[in-house]
C-alpha cells in the first residue's frame, strides 16, 4: 500500500465533520429504506431487474442494433463509441457543428468516467453543470464523492464560501437561501445555453427511449431548452423491453434516497419540437469503454447489472468511515473498486481493492443483485497473479501452505509469547503476528492447542459420529471452545472426531488473492475431513464454515481445477455450523435446556459470513434464550467488528474506529454479555473490551451453552 | 377511494391536492388562488395556461379580465418570465403519488418547469393503480416526451437536508375534476 494512500485514509477518518455526517447519513438511509422498501417484495423485485439486465448484459449488440434503429426513426441521432477519445471528439464535431458557445449539463456519470468537462472547457466552451452536488463539486474543482449525492462530504459552509465566490457575493449558511442562490444563478444558464448533455439511466432497445430519473427538475431544463441535446449513456443502461423500466423504477428511487419515486422521470424518445419550432437536434451517444469486455467475463458480466443506486455505499461500514475521495477515483465504494478497476485499469485498484472487509452488507441490498465481495476478491486474485505478492505476504503464506511448519511455528509461537503475556492477553506476538497488537490486546497462544487437548478428553464411545473442524483461532488461541462444542456433542449423544490433518481453511490466503495457496489449503482439508464417514462436518468458526461450504469451490472454479470439485461438493453437503446443529439437536429432543432459568441480560453480536453467506442469525438467539439468557439487541447488531481476518493488520486505521463503534453498541445495551458465534469477532471485541476496561464479558456461543446444557441433568 | 389514496401519497411528497365537481368550480378556485399568489401581468408575474380539453368551450376573456396576469399562449420567454404554469396530465397514479403524462408539446414543459407554481389539472377518473397499469397505456410511439411528476422539485444535495424547488417549481398543485366535459 502506498503511503500517500494510507495518508488520506488516516486524514479521512480523523475528519469528524465528514465521519459524523457519513455516519448519521449512514443511520439515518437505514431506516428510511426500509420504510420506502414497506409491502415491497424486495427479494423478487431484485430478481426481476437482475434477469432483466443479465439479458441486457449478454444481448448488447442485438439491442444496440435494435435502439439506434429505433431511436434513429424517431429523429435522433445514434452514435456507438468503443473508446473515451471518440465520445471525446464526437461530442465536439456536434458542438462545433452548432457554433456551441455555452453547455449546460444534468448528472452523467459516464460524463464524469471521461473527463468530458475538463475537455469540452480546454476547447474553448463553457460548461456548466447543474445538478446542485455536481455544480458544488465542479466550483471546488473536485471529484464526485458519491454516485448518487456528489457532495455529500461538504459542509453547509463549505458550499455558501464555494457560492459566495461563484456570485460575489457574502451568503448565509443557510441551505434554503443558499439552493434559492443555485437556482437563480443556474436559470440563466440553461435559458442561454447552446448545448445541453445528459446521462441516461436506462436505454430502452425496443423503443429507442431513455429514461432520466431525476429530482430537481434541472434534466427536463437541459433536455428541453437548448437546441441540441446530447445524451451519454454507458451501455450497461441498456434493457430490452419498455416494460423493463417498470422495476427499475420500483427499486432505483427506493434504493438510491428512499423515495417512493423521484419527482421527475422522463421518458425521451426520439427528438421533440424546440421552443422556436424547429426540430431538437439529438444525439444518443452510447459508451462502451470497455463494458463489452466486462460483459464478456464471466466473474464480472453481473456487474452489467448495476443501476447505480449507491445503496452499497450507504450500508458499507467502510464507505461511511473513509467516505468517498480515499477512491481517488470518479466511481467510489466497493462498486466503485470494480468499475475502476475496468474502467480505467486493474492497476488502479491496487490500494482501494484492499479496502472492502469483505462483510457483505452491500451485497444484501443491491437491487441488481451484484456479489460485490466476491468480485473484489476477484479482482485481488487477478492482481496477485498480474504483480505477485509482496515479499511479507508472500512469507506468510509460505509459512501457512506448509501446515507443519504453521504449527510449528504457533507453538513457539505459544512458548515464545509466555513471558509476554498479561492476564490473559499477550502484548507482543512474534513475527508477522506482531502488527495484530496495535490498538487493542491478543489472547494468548494456547499453551496447549486444541489438537493435542482433544487426545485427552473422556469421550464415550458412540455410535453417531461427526468431525470437528476446528480452524486456527480455535485450535491455537480458544481451545477451551472446542471442548465445549466437544461435550456439548458428547451429552447429544453424538461422538466428535477430530481429524488430525486438517489445517488452515485458507481464507486468509484467499482473501489476500493468493488463490494458489486457499487451493492448496482447500485440498489438503478435504482429504483430511472426508477420510472418515461422518454424518457432518462441524465447525464453531464462520469464516471456515463458509470456506468448507463455498470458498472451496469457488477457489477451484476460480483457478480452473476441476479435480476435486466433486469432492468439494461433498464435503460441502456435510458442513454445519455449531448454532445450527445445535438448535437442530434441541429441536429433536436431543438437548433439553432446564426451563425458567434466569441469567440475565445477554446481547447478540452477528458475524458477517453467518449473518450473511450462512444466513443464520435466528438459532443461537434462540439457544440463548432457550438456556435463560433474555435477549437485549443492539444497535446494529449486524454491522462488522472491523476484524475481518488480516485486515486488521492492514488497516488498523480503519479497524479501530470500526471496534470503537461496535463496543459503544454493545455497551449501551446494558447487557452484561455479548455473545457471538465467531472466534474472530471474540478475538477482536474481547481484545477491545479488554484495552476499553469495561466488565463486559465476550465470549462464544458454544461457551456459554456449555456453561448451561452440560450442567443440566 | 382512490382519491383518497392519491391524496395521502401525493401530500405525503408535497404536493397540494384538492377535488371539484365541475370546471367552473375548479375556475371558481383557481382565478382566486392567482390573485392570492399575485399574479400579475409583468415579468416574474405572469401566470401560462397550456392548451388543453379543459379550456374548450370556456370564454377565456372574463378570465384574463379577472387576473390580467393570466396568458393562453406559451412562449419561451413569457415561461421564464412566469409566476405560475398551468396544464393539463394524463394520469395520477395512486402507489406513488404521481402524474403521468405526454409532454411532447414543449410548451407543456415550459409551462410545467419553469413555472415557481405548477397547477395540474385532471379529470378524477384517470387515477390508475400503479407503474404496472399506466406502462399499459402509455406508448412511445406517439409520446416521445412522457412525463412523471411526483411533488415538487427538490434537492438533499447540501448536508443531506431536504429543500424544494431547486430548479423546477417550488409547489405543485394538483386539482381533479370530475366532470371535465361541460362549458363554464
Ligand atoms: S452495485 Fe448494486 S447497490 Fe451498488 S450502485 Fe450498483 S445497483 Fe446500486
Ligand atoms: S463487502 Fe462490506 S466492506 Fe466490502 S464493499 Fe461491501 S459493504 Fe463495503
Amino acid at each position: 500500500m502506498k503511503s500517500d494512500f494510507k495518508e488520506s485514509i488516516s486524514k479521512a477518518v480523523n475528519n469528524t465533520i465528514l465521519t459524523g455526517a457519513l455516519g448519521k447519513f449512514s443511520e439515518a438511509y437505514k431506516v428510511n429504506r426500509a420504510k420506502a422498501y414497506e409491502g415491497i417484495d424486495f427479494e423478487a423485485l431484485r430478481q426481476n431487474i437482475a434477469d432483466r439486465k443479465a439479458y441486457a448484459a449478454t444481448h448488447i449488440d442485438l439491442l444496440a442494433a435494435a435502439f439506434k434503429i429505433k431511436a434513429e426513426a424517431a429523429g435522433a441521432k445514434v452514435y456507438l463509441a468503443d473508446s473515451p477519445e471518440k465520445v471525446k471528439e464526437y461530442i465536439l464535431k456536434v458542438a462545433r457543428d452548432n457554433n456551441v458557445k455555452t453547455v449546460v449539463k444534468s448528472k452523467s456519470m459516464a460524463s464524469e468516467e471521461i473527463h468530458l468537462n475538463k475537455f469540452l472547457e480546454e476547447n474553448g466552451m463553457s460548461v456548466r453543470e447543474t445538478d446542485l452536488g455536481e455544480w458544488i463539486i465542479q466550483l471546488a474543482g473536485q471529484r464526485p464523492s458519491h454516485m448518487v449525492m456528489p457532495a455529500i462530504h461538504m459542509t453547509k459552509e463549505e458550499v455558501s464560501e464555494l457560492f459566495s465566490k461563484a456570485v460575489g457575493e457574502r451568503l448565509s449558511t443557510d441551505i434554503p437561501r443558499l439552493v434559492e442562490v443555485a437556482r437563480k444563478e443556474l436559470r440563466s444558464k440553461f435559458l442561454e445555453a447552446d448545448m445541453g448533455i445528459s446521462g441516461g439511466n436506462l436505454a430502452v432497445a425496443e423503443t429507442g427511449s431513455i429514461v432520466l430519473v431525476t429530482n430537481e427538475g434541472n434534466a427536463r431544463m437541459v433536455t428541453t431548452l437548448p437546441k441540441v441535446h446530447v445524451a451519454l449513456v454507458g451501455i450497461e443502461k441498456f434493457v430490452e423491453k419498455f416494460e423493463d423500466i417498470v422495476p427499475v423504477l420500483e427499486a432505483l428511487p427506493r434504493s438510491a434516497t428512499a423515495q417512493l419515486l423521484t419527482s421527475y422521470v422522463s421518458i425521451i424518445t426520439g427528438a421533440t419540437e424546440n421552443t422556436d419550432g424547429s426540430m431538437k437536434d439529438l444525439h444518443i451517444v452510447l459508451m462502451d469503454n470497455r463494458r463489452t469486455e466486462m460483459s464478456k467475463d464471466t466473474k464480472f458480466v453481473q456487474a452489467m447489472q448495476c443501476i447505480r443506486c449507491g445503496s452499497c455505499l450507504n450500508v458499507c461500514p467502510i464507505y461511511r468511515l473513509v467516505g468517498g475521495h480515499v477512491f481517488g477515483s470518479v466511481y467510489t465504494g466497493g462498486i466503485g473498486t470494480i468499475l475502476t478497476a475496468w474502467f480505467e485499469q486493474l492497476q488502479n485498484s491496487e490500494d482501494i481493492q484492499g479496502l472492502c472487509i469483505q462483510c457483505g452488507n452491500c451485497k444484501d441490498i443491491c437491487p441488481g443483485m451484484l456479489d460485490i465481495p466476491d468480485m473484489i476478491m476477484e479482482i485481488r486474485r487477478r492482481l496477485a497473479v498480474e504483480k505477485g505478492q509482496s515479499f511479507v505476504q508472500k512469507a506468510i503464506f509460505t509459512v501457512v501452505n506448509n501446515r507443519k511448519l504453521f504449527h510449528t511455528m504457533l507453538r513457539a509461537a505459544s512458548v515464545a509469547g509466555t513471558p509476554f503475556t498479561s492476564g490473559a492477553f499477550i502484548r507482543h506476538l512474534p513475527f508477522f503476528l506482531s502488527d495484530l497488537t496495535e490498538g487493542r490486546s491478543l489472547p494468548a497462544i494456547a499453551a496447549e492447542p486444541f489438537r493435542d487437548t482433544f487426545k485427552k478428553i473422556k469421550q464415550p464411545k458412540l455410535k453417531e459420529k461427526v468431525a470437528f473442524y476446528a480452524g486456527c483461532l480455535i485450535d491455537f488461541a480458544y481451545p477451551e471452545m472446542g471442548v465445549s462444542l466437544v461435550k456439548i456433542l458428547n451429552k447429544a449423544g453424538i461422538e466428535v472426531i477430530f481429524p488430525e490433518d486438517q489445517t488452515c481453511c485458507g481464507a486468509p490466503a484467499r482473501y489476500n488473492g493468493a488463490y494458489e495457496v486457499a487451493a492448496n489449503n482447500a485440498t489438503d482439508n478435504i482429504n483430511a475431513l472426508l477420510k472418515e464417514d461422518v454424518d457432518y462436518i462441524v465447525s464453531a468458526c464462520p469464516t471456515c464454515t463458509v470456506a468448507l461450504d463455498h470458498e472451496f469451490i469457488s477457489t477451484f472454479t476460480s483457478l480452473g481445477q476441476t479435480e476435486m470439485l466433486p469432492k468439494a461438493k461433498i464435503l460441502a453437503a456435510k458442513t454445519i455450523d455449531f448454532s445450527t446443529l445445535v438448535k437442530k439437536l434441541v429441536d429433536e429432543g436431543r438437548l433439553t435446556p432446564t426451563q425458567g432459568r434466569k441469567l440475565g441480560s445477554i446481547t447478540y453480536h452477528d458475524s458477517c459470513h453467518l449473518k450473511r453467506t450462512l444466513k443464520v442469525s435466528d438459532e443461537p438467539r434462540e439457544l440463548l434464550q432457550k438456556v435463560g439468557y433474555e435477549l437485549t439487541e443492539m444497535f446494529e447488531c449486524d454491522t462488522c467488528c472491523g476484524m475481518g481476518g488480516s485486515y486488521s493488520i492492514k488497516l488498523p486505521e480503519i479497524s479501530g474506529p470500526i471496534l470503537q463503534r461496535k463496543l459503544t453498541n454493545i455497551k449501551s445495551t446494558g447487557a452484561a454479555i455479548v455473545a457471538m458465534d465467531c472466534p474472530g469477532c471474540v478475538m477482536q471485541i474481547r481484545g477491545g473490551m479488554d484495552q476499553d476496561g469495561a466488565k463486559i464479558k465476550v465470549m462464544h456461543t458454544v461457551e456459554l451453552l456449555a456453561e448451561q446444557l452440560l450442567s443440566d441433568k | 377511494m382512490m382519491y383518497e389514496q392519491f391524496k395521502i401519497r401525493a401530500e405525503g411528497v408535497g404536493s397540494e391536492v384538492y377535488r371539484f365537481q365541475t370546471k367552473a368550480e375548479a375556475l371558481d378556485f383557481i382565478i382566486p388562488f392567482l390573485q392570492k399568489e399575485g399574479v400579475t401581468d409583468a415579468p416574474h408575474g405572469y401566470a401560462l395556461w397550456a392548451e388543453g380539453p379543459f379550456l374548450n368551450g370556456i370564454d377565456r376573456t372574463p378570465l384574463h379580465n379577472a387576473v390580467p396576469g393570466l396568458k393562453f399562449e406559451v412562449s419561451r420567454q413569457l415561461a421564464a418570465d412566469c409566476l405560475v404554469g398551468i396544464s393539463e396530465v394524463g394520469y395520477a397514479l395512486t402507489d406513488t403519488g404521481s402524474l403521468v403524462t405526454d409532454q411532447t408539446a414543449v410548451e407543456q414543459r415550459l409551462v410545467s418547469t419553469l413555472a415557481v407554481i405548477h397547477i395540474a389539472l385532471i379529470g378524477t377518473d384517470k387515477i390508475l393503480n400503479g407503474k404496472m397499469d399506466v406502462f399499459k397505456i402509455i406508448n412511445p410511439g406517439n409520446s416521445k416526451y412522457i412525463a412523471f411528476i411526483t411533488g415538487p422539485s427538490r434537492t438533499a444535495d447540501i448536508e443531506r437536508v431536504l429543500t424544494i424547488g431547486v430548479h423546477g417549481p417550488k409547489r405543485l398543485v394538483i386539482i381533479f375534476v370530475d366532470d371535465m366535459g361541460g362549458a363554464n
